[in-house]
């Protein structure tokens, strides 16, 4: 009862192979930067698009085998929202609703009212009769959830579906998203590019890149744990891969590290930046990891200033605007980056 | 003070056109005007309810506007469908029949007709089995002369649905078809409302060249009053024997095709509504 879907499109000089499974009830997100394929899965396992090799299957269902099998778009199970909804913009809400079960095969009677309980459930009663240029892009996106969901698919697509939104609706709408989302029996894909999207919404996050899986696992665990760059820019996190022996660890970009756990072979280092210290001078003896650096750049954040640091290894740091002052930091300064052992994870690369 | 005055002089040196330019642009303008006030000028217009009701007139623009509008249904109903292969399908060789579907565009008409003849002729390749399977026979009837519009007018109905069709958002047609929708219900219910001003605009467009159709009509289908002329044939007959009532069939035309103009101005000549 899981969908099983071993993607293999090819697309010029574009490949994705991604492996990928997701239990009833469960919400997968497809994070990744733009390009790294993540749209083109959704679209493989809509039936827009072939894939090249490999299989999808739904329950005992086969929706793509090649060669043999291709089953297209209106004959498989699934409700997709679109990144810009896609609502039809001649048809009222009700009737965008209906669209989906009149399609397939209900009378006009039956399908309205079930487009009418739909709406219903995402708090749109009261706009049924609007067409989608009259709603707001929240109730669009509503919309388009229902419409998605009311064919009872065995599988849920969702294109970015908070991309289209102002920051300002985007932090309700995602609320009442999870919600939906959480009673919805089915298996639901998410693809964002939006690393707070797929932290709220998903069980389990899979992070692609240049059309290859990267890094695979509970939101948590991947915020804690980055395997790439990409993913701890994403999280916020300093990351350093290196061979450690002990608490000794050679770093692969050059410098060393000091970690509180013994371990060996090729590891990951990662630390917020929060947990960097700035001194003028080399701290006098105690457990921590120093070494001089060089100020590239600063950026004022909310309360802390973010602070970009070359030296072996290159570093972030967040201060408070205080430390600036008292350091006198400007680009150029030369100042000692400090971090304490057991601020640094490390885990097996 | 002398400031503003040198700026103001220089707009209005620049607002006056090069001569070169102006001259040809009036002959021109006139060269297109001209004649249509002439015939304006010249309309008998004291005996142009007689003339507009007499047999032979009101027969003919009975028989132009029956024609046209068949002629349109036909273009219609083969044309669409031939406008969303040519944008939408994966056909190979997709350019050569779109180049071949707008000859008939460039074709001088009477060439047309001819290639008709020979193909729908009594003797024709198709013509002759149309003949004897059916006991059917266009050439010289009324169904030819629809035949003979069609043809000339259909290129004009596929170009405009097809350039609606590749303007309009084919992700539409994608989510139609994740909802269950086959390709057909995608295409009425959702391809072809969003491309319904397209298809209007080509709709008019078309019925407005079937409704003028000339060359084709005379050679394929003749010219039997009653039967096969049509307004465009009975001006060119009248203006032998009658030119009165070739200035009053001329006028009808000219104020249809004005009609026409009007109703899509905003798409033409850039109007606002």
């Amino acid at each position: 009862m899981t969908l099983r879907a071993d993607l293999h499109v090819t697309r010029g000089a574009f490949r994705l192979d991604l492996p990928l499974t997701v239990e009833p009830g469960e919400v997968v997100a497809l994070l990744g930067p733009n390009g790294a394929g993540k749209t083109t899965a959704l679209r493989a396992l809509a039936g827009l698009l072939p894939v090249t090799s490999g299989d999808i299957r739904l329950d005992d269902a086969v929706w793509d085998r090649p060669p043999e099998l291709f089953v297209p778009p209106e004959n498989r199970a699934v409700g997709v929202v679109f990144q810009d909804y896609l609502l039809f913009n001649h048809l009222s809400a009700l009737e965008n609703v209906a669209f989906g079960p009149r399609a397939r095969g209900l009378d006009r009677a039956s399908a309205r009212a079930r487009a009418r309980t739909w709406l219903d459930r995402v708090g749109l009663a009261d706009h049924a009769g609007k067409r989608p240029r009259a709603l707001s892009g929240g109730q669009a996106q509503r919309v388009a959830l229902a419409r998605a969901l009311v064919t009872e698919p065995g599988l849920l697509l969702l294109d970015e579906p908070l991309a289209a939104l102002d920051a300002s609706n985007r932090l309700h709408v995602r609320s009442s998203l999870a919600r939906h989302l959480a009673e919805y029996p089915g298996r639901t894909l998410l693809v964002t590019h939006d690393p707070l999207d797929a932290m709220v919404l998903a069980d389990r996050i899979v992070i692609v890149e240049h059309g290859q899986v990267v890094q695979e696992g509970p939101p948590a665990e991947v915020a804690r744990r980055p395997r790439t760059d990409y993913v701890a820019h994403l999280v916020g996190l300093n990351l350093y891969r290196g061979v450690a022996s002990g608490t000794g660890v050679r770093l692969d970009d050059g410098g060393s590290f000091t970690v509180a756990e013994p371990a060996t072979g090729a590891v990951h280092i990662a630390f917020s930046p929060t947990a960097v210290s700035l001194h003028r001078d080399v701290p006098e003896g105690s457990p921590r990891n120093a070494w001089p650096v060089t100020v590239a750049d600063i950026e004022q954040h909310a309360h802390t200033v973010r602070v970009r640091l070359d030296g072996d290894p290159p570093v972030l740091a967040d201060v408070t605007p205080a430390v600036i002052a008292e350091l006198g930091l400007s680009p150029g300064a030369r100042v000692w980056a400090t971090v304490k052992a057991t601020e640094a994870a490390v885990y097996p690369a | 003070m002398t400031a503003p005055s040198r700026v103001r002089r220089r707009t209005v040196r620049r607002g006056r056109l090069p001569v070169v330019l102006a001259v040809p642009a009036l002959i021109g303008l006139a060269f297109l005007v001209v004649p249509l006030i002439g015939m304006l000028v010249q309309t008998p217009w004291s005996t142009l309810g007689d003339q507009l009701f007499s047999q032979e007139v009101g027969q003919a623009l009975l028989l132009s506007l029956v024609c046209a509008s068949l002629a349109t249904v036909l273009c219609l109903v083969l044309g669409v469908p031939l406008a969303w292969l040519l944008a939408r399908s994966d056909l190979p060789g997709r350019g050569v029949l779109r180049a071949l579907v707008t000859v008939p565009l460039v074709l001088p008409p009477v060439v047309g007709g001819v290639a008709l003849l020979l193909v729908l002729g009594r003797r024709g390749l198709i013509g002759e089995h149309l003949h004897e399977w059916f006991g059917v026979s266009l050439p010289f009837t009324t169904a030819g002369v629809v035949v003979a519009e069609a043809f000339v007018a259909m290129p004009f109905l596929v170009i405009a649905v097809e350039g609606a069709l590749r303007g309009a958002d084919s992700r539409f047609e994608e989510a139609a078809a994740t909802l269950g929708a086959s390709r057909w219900l995608t295409f009425r219910r959702v391809t072809l409302p969003s491309i319904a001003p397209g298809v209007v605009a080509g709709t008019v467009l078309c019925w407005a060249r079937a409704l003028g159709e000339f060359g084709a009509t005379i050679t394929f289908a003749g010219n039997f009053p009653g039967r096969t002329t049509t307004m465009p044939l009975a001006v060119y007959l009248a203006l032998e024997t009658d030119p009165g009532a070739a200035i009053v069939l001329s006028v009808v035309l000219l104020l249809v095709s004005v009609v026409v103009l009007v109703s899509l101005r905003d798409r033409w000549i850039g109007g606002t509504p």
